[in-house]
């Protein structure tokens, strides 16, 4: 595989041909904000806080989904990117209700983190407020819609690496909602083998496990690395 | 002409709100009352949420007396699991229980009334607070300050956070107890011991100076009520309830906390937000009761800790049966922070503290749960009705300051007559003698925003005044 240089915010760096920007940068340690894309995942560019500036193009490109190119210039973390960011995490925690004094992932969640990473001390938008649901019916595991980003990491880890596709997206715009099989509370999904990996690799409190308080729970992804590390190896392949 | 005299905001106190004293032409008080101007409403605000989430929800009900809603909540929680949590479980809430009391009291008395005391109630306005109590007596406030700070550390230690902690859930606790924070809290225990009583000292030497105000801020009889030991002894966190008159006699014992709405009922008044919750066998409003410290040691038959049983079988010679001067809350507050004082240095012994075991793990085995416990101001009433897979449906909190409500405002009613009187030159009044009417509220040291939490039709009067006369009047009354 041939080896493409490119710059990044002034920095001259290596990457392979086929990889993204996102993971490029990260491999040289230029850490490009995120929250739908998670290592060992596929990506699909939902959450936009990866976009980046590349030179000669006018739009902002979501580095996650992008593939490098020889000579291209890169730039990450300018003043109108941080100002963008700032409005996305704004826009989220505008969206639903995101208590974090009563979360059970207080302190250790990736929403939280970035918004304090980006000086979100305030939100500029009127809140919506809307009535969502809490899931209680699995016998391990919640679901809060309104600590849910729609990420869709949850949807991905179950069929990609559980290959039980229990989780998918339903509705459109405000009223998007990830759903257990066709609608049907947890509980009472026929697919899902109750592994718990959509509750680790959640970016909040959005899928917990039940019988937490708050700021109780830590998430451990430890297991995804391992996974793939293990397909990729073909290690389960006698 | 009447008058009516408003004294908006109640100033040091925890919450907002307002008195109404109005005054015939003669300058005589007809009438006084304490309003609850501000509305909280955690039992809706709860509605839809997993049960687990309760302890933690409701700590933000306060921030000075979080840890009692935390307790409350989680044996609520305790009971829908059906288990009986780890004894480390249960030492490490007693533990921070004992310090909440502690520091809460170090609050009302020190920084909230204190200033009164030492001051003088007529002192003026602008250094009647902690700033003018350093002034005077640096020492003094500066031990106050420090005695809140000893039980703010224990609460920090054990539960990770100064406010709100939220170690504590259904079916026990989630960090265990080292030695070196039982070594800490060990080091402060001779300072703490030593304040409390040069505190106590101060105030029963000044108490004669204020013959008055003992005899007329409060000064009636009403039930009390407690949660005791098995034997009948000071309790906070788990035991049984206990209710005297104020002539000592035991009304009731032995009454199970969780069934405390077959013998407590909820009246409600047209003029406040709070309930009145009164003692059903006795109706309202005779069965007004008091709860909080002044409660607790007229209930209990002994304290349990060397120190405090000595102080309260002296504070026990104060009343004819039950001491029923509210200005003896003060009193009764300082007695408390020594008996828990006592017993944090006690529990300190205690191995089953340190123990790893410290969280009982059930699912969802009831529909129902009822967790009380005793909060620095009285006994507190957390009720949860859950669906089947453990959302809240319902919820009804019994909150220590609404039981003083009637009390509370019998005390302003009772000071206002007493005290409040116009100058002849000006037809106005002294600033000193409305402080006193604010004394009498302080008493009870009430934290409003703890207390107003139901929602629906709130009885109402409207009266439409001009001229000072009333010409109009609408009345709602409860749905």
């Amino acid at each position: 595989m041939s080896v493409r240089t490119l710059e990044v915010d002034g920095k001259m760096i290596t990457a392979l041909e086929g990889q993204t920007i996102f993971s490029a940068a990260w491999d040289s340690g230029i850490h490009i904000p995120r929250l739908c894309h998670l290592g060992g995942l596929s990506d699909v560019g939902a959450c936009r806080l990866c976009l980046v500036e590349i030179e000669g193009q006018k739009r902002l490109q979501p580095s996650c989904m992008t593939k490098v190119a020889e000579d291209m210039v890169v730039r990450t973390n300018t003043p109108a990117l941080r100002a963008h960011r700032r409005l996305i995490v704004e826009l989220l925690l505008a969206e639903r209700n995101h208590v974090c004094s009563v979360c059970v992932l207080n302190g250790a969640c990736e929403l939280q983190d970035l918004a304090a990473q980006l000086g979100v001390d305030h939100v500029r938008l009127r809140p919506q407020y809307p009535k969502l649901e809490v899931d209680l019916s699995h016998d391990r595991f919640g679901l809060d819609h309104n600590r849910c980003i729609l990420c869709t990491r949850c949807v991905r880890v179950c069929d990609e690496v559980e290959g039980a596709h229990t989780w998918d997206v339903a509705g459109r715009g405000k009223n998007s909602r990830v759903i257990t099989d066709l609608g049907e509370p947890w509980g009472e999904s026929a697919s899902c083998t109750s592994c718990g990996k959509c509750v680790q690799v959640c970016p909040t409190g959005a899928l917990f496990s039940k019988g937490k308080t708050v700021a109780d729970m830590r998430k451990d992804r430890g297991f995804l690395r391992y996974i793939v590390t293990a397909r990729e190896k073909k290690l389960w392949i006698a | 002409m009447n008058r009516c005299i408003m004294i908006e905001p109640v100033t040091r106190i925890e919450g907002h709100a307002k008195i109404t004293i109005e005054v015939d032409e003669t300058g005589a008080v007809s009438s006084a009352r304490f309003h609850v101007t501000e509305f909280r409403g955690f039992e809706k605000i709860c509605e839809g949420r997993p049960f687990q989430e309760m302890p933690g929800l409701m700590a933000r009900v306060c921030g000075i007396c979080p840890v009692s809603h935390v307790l409350a909540s989680s044996k609520a929680g305790d009971m829908l699991l059906g288990v009986e949590i780890p004894r480390a479980a249960e030492k490490q809430r007693r533990l921070v229980n004992y310090a909440q009391v502690l520091q809460s009291h170090a609050l009302s008395f020190f920084h909230l009334s204190a200033p009164d005391l030492l001051l003088g109630f007529d002192s003026p306005a602008p250094k009647r607070n902690i700033f003018g109590l350093l002034a005077e007596d640096q020492d003094f406030a500066r031990r106050g300050i420090r005695l809140r700070q000893f039980g703010q550390r224990i609460i920090e230690t054990a539960g990770g956070k100064r406010i709100h902690p939220g170690w504590s859930g259904p079916g026990g606790v989630s960090r265990q107890f080292t030695t070196a924070q039982r070594d800490e809290i060990l080091s402060w225990i001779p300072e703490v011991l030593e304040s409390i009583n040069a505190a106590l000292g101060r105030l029963k030497s000044l108490l004669d100076s204020f013959p008055e105000e003992l005899e007329h801020i409060g000064n009636f009889p009403s039930l009390f009520l407690a949660t005791v030991n098995d034997e009948g002894g000071l309790e906070y966190y788990d035991g049984t309830i206990r209710i005297v008159d104020s002539a000592g006699n035991c009304i009731a014992e032995h009454l199970d906390p969780t069934r405390y709405s077959t013998f407590l009922g909820e009246a409600s008044e047209d003029y406040s937000y709070m309930k009145f919750p009164f003692y059903r066998p006795f109706g309202y409003p005779q069965g007004h009761y008091r709860v909080g410290p002044l409660a607790r040691l007229n209930v209990a038959r002994f304290a349990g800790t060397s120190l405090a049983d000595r102080e309260l079988r002296e504070f026990k010679q104060r009343g004819e049966g039950a001491v029923c001067r509210s200005f003896h809350y003060h009193l009764a507050r300082l007695i408390e922070m020594l008996h828990c004082a006592e017993r944090i240095e006690e529990l300190m012994a205690d191995r089953d503290l340190f123990d790893d075991t410290i969280q009982a793990k059930a699912s969802l085995n009831r529909r129902e749960g009822i967790g009380s416990c005793e909060a620095p101001r009285g006994t507190l009433f957390h009720h949860y009705w859950v669906d089947k897979n453990g959302l809240m449906t319902k919820a009804d909190l019994l909150i220590a300051t609404a039981q003083n409500n009637h009390a509370m405002n019998a005390s302003v009613e009772q000071t206002a007559r007493r005290f409040l009187k116009p100058l002849e030159e000006s037809n106005d009044f002294e600033e000193g003698m409305l402080n006193r009417v604010e004394a009498a509220i302080r008493c009870y040291d009430p934290c409003l925003s703890c207390s107003t939490h139901a929602l629906g039709r709130m009885p109402l009067v409207i009266e439409i005044v001009k001229g000072g006369a009333v010409v109009g009047r609408l009345t709602r009354s409860r749905a």
